[in-house]
């Protein structure tokens, strides 16, 4: 599912003013990344993107529909149709992975299915097949808080795939991760968007990272876009530009680029 | 100290904390509150001897007999009216839960609806605790009679109306993240509810409702005043005959059933812990 964003802008409650004059236009199963320093308006910018967050200015197109035009109904079954990995995993402490996982489905799911799945999971195989591609495919049955951040977050991922949405946004996956384990996680939301064809947009503080990997990269700075090119077309002045605030670039580093692993056939990630 | 430094929220905390102090100090007065008359020799023989009438504890085997009928009936009227309470404050509560109304993600148009009818069931929950159970048990009375039905309906009411007040506060104040990211993806209220918010409310929700539970054991005085039987009409005629042993052994007997209450709350707590 592709979209459109034409002069989004956005201020928040309490008055910080997130996202100015954002164009952006995305064609189904296009894969970019989003960079840039911390505050920059990047997670503002991933949901306005899943239609989480409504613009002040603006307007919003995704797949061929404006989501702020819809019908409510109209509007539920278009996010159904969109997943979102938060950096910080919302899930509560105390349940099952497997619950957690299953609730990728909540939008897809009739109700009844989906109280009767909290007495009996509905579809377990499911949900451990999507858990087996992160490693933890041990630890269905296992409560979220005996995880590790790290574990947590794939739990989330697993979410979000297991919900098999058109469009595909992540916010800053893999913050919790060690580096090698960040590479191969990324490397599979690439694959995962590439061999269902949807659209892939990542956030990602690691500047390597998003250039070794997605095609388009997208420099957000003060809540407005520098740069938007190919990855092979970011120059060291624009990254510097972008970070300038930071005094250097954030890298995850560990993996050299030639040894990445490339993005098909991927072996199951190995535990953190 | 520099002005950069100094909290900002200093001078509002000191003044409503004089602000408190100010409107505490005539309310008391209003109250007549004067915890230095408990302690004047007169007075705490007065007490003394009012206690003393309470000894000893009645065992008349035929009175405990009474008693332990008694209480079998205010357990079941407490449960009876509990489990309407629950009924009616299910609904309200999740309609007053703020972090489920998926008109505040933004929707294309409907958000004064919902809060129309947040202040509706706002008001409704108010009206039904706002009235005393008593109030309540007498006018029901005029419909079923004296008896229990009358005590079950009053209790079911005022207690709905807390209990809904109660649910919709606690699943307020509960992280409202991970239900907002289910519903952010195309999820019903229900599931939202179910997947998002109970897992982590469900120990306050049970704590508060076996609670209240326990409370509508000792509201059954009010049960007695409409005659419905248990507890609370013993415990009527006993103060009326001036039995002050059978009142002893009564209140014992609620003491019971608050520690057993206590006991199933935590034991309820742990299984959901």
């Amino acid at each position: 599912m592709g979209f459109t964003l034409e002069g989004v802008g956005l201020t928040h409650a309490n008055g910080f003013r997130a996202l100015a004059g954002v164009d952006m236009q995305v064609a189904p199963g296009e894969r970019l990344a989003l960079i840039g320093a911390s505050g920059a308006g990047k997670t503002t910018l991933l949901r306005v993107i899943a239609a989480s967050l409504r613009p002040g200015e603006g307007c919003v197109r995704l797949l061929d529909g404006e989501p702020w035009a819809c019908s409510p109904r109209k509007l539920r079954g278009l996010r159904a149709r969109i997943g979102l990995v938060h950096q910080s995993p919302p899930i509560p402490p105390r349940q099952r992975v497997v619950t957690a996982v299953l609730a990728g489905r909540l939008g897809q799911w009739p109700l009844w299915k989906s109280l009767a799945s909290l007495v009996l999971p509905a579809d377990p195989q499911g949900a451990q097949a999507e858990l087996a591609r992160l490693d933890l495919a041990d630890r269905l049955y296992e409560r979220c808080d005996r995880l590790s951040g790290g574990q947590l977050q794939r739990v989330a991922l697993a979410r979000v795939l297991y919900q098999k949405p058109d469009l595909l946004l992540a916010d800053e996956p893999v913050s919790a991760m060690d580096p090698a384990l960040s590479e191969l996680t990324v490397a599979l939301l690439n694959e995962e968007a590439v061999r269902r064809g949807v659209t892939l947009v990542a956030s990602l503080h690691a500047v390597d990272l998003a250039l070794r990997h997605f095609p388009r990269v997208v420099g957000v700075k003060d809540g407005a876009i520098l740069f938007d090119l190919p990855a092979a077309s970011v120059t060291e002045a624009l990254l510097r530009e972008l970070y300038a605030a930071e005094g250097g670039l954030p890298l995850a580093g560990s993996v050299a680029p030639d040894e990445a692993p490339a993005i098909v056939d991927l072996p199951p990630l190995r535990c953190a | 100290m520099s002005t950069a430094v100094r909290d900002p929220a200093a001078l509002p905390r000191l003044g409503w904390t004089l602000a408190a102090l100010v409107l505490l100090w005539p309310l008391l007065q209003l109250a007549e509150f004067k915890p230095a008359a408990l302690f004047e020799a007169g007075n705490l023989n007065a007490m003394g001897h009012f206690v003393a009438g309470f000894l000893p504890p009645e065992t008349a085997p035929d009175f405990l007999a009474l008693l332990g009928k008694a209480t079998v009936e205010t357990l079941a009227m407490a449960t009876a009216g509990i489990a309407l309470a629950v009924l009616l404050a299910v609904p309200l509560g999740l309609i007053l839960t703020r972090s489920l109304s998926i008109a505040r993600l933004g929707p294309g148009r409907g958000g004064w609806l919902g809060t129309l009818i947040r202040a509706l069931a706002r008001g409704v929950l108010a009206v039904l605790r706002g009235v005393p159970e008593l109030v309540w048990a007498l006018l029901f009375v005029r419909v079923f009679g004296l008896g229990a039905a009358a005590g079950v309906l009053a209790l079911g009411i005022t207690y709905g109306g807390m209990l809904g007040k109660v649910y919709g506060e606690i699943l307020e104040s509960s992280d409202a993240r991970p239900v907002r990211t289910l519903l952010e993806a195309g999820s019903g209220r229900l599931a939202a509810l179910c997947y998002g918010l109970l897992p982590n409310a469900a120990r306050e929700l049970v704590s508060y409702t076996v609670y209240r539970w326990e409370c509508a054991v000792r509201a059954s005085v009010v049960m007695g005043f409409v005659g419905a039987g248990g507890l609370g009409q013993l415990m009527d005629q006993s103060m009326k005959m001036l039995n002050g042993g059978e009142a002893a052994s009564i209140l014992a007997t609620f003491l019971v059933l608050v520690l057993a209450a206590d006991a199933l709350s935590e034991l309820l707590r742990r299984r959901l812990a």
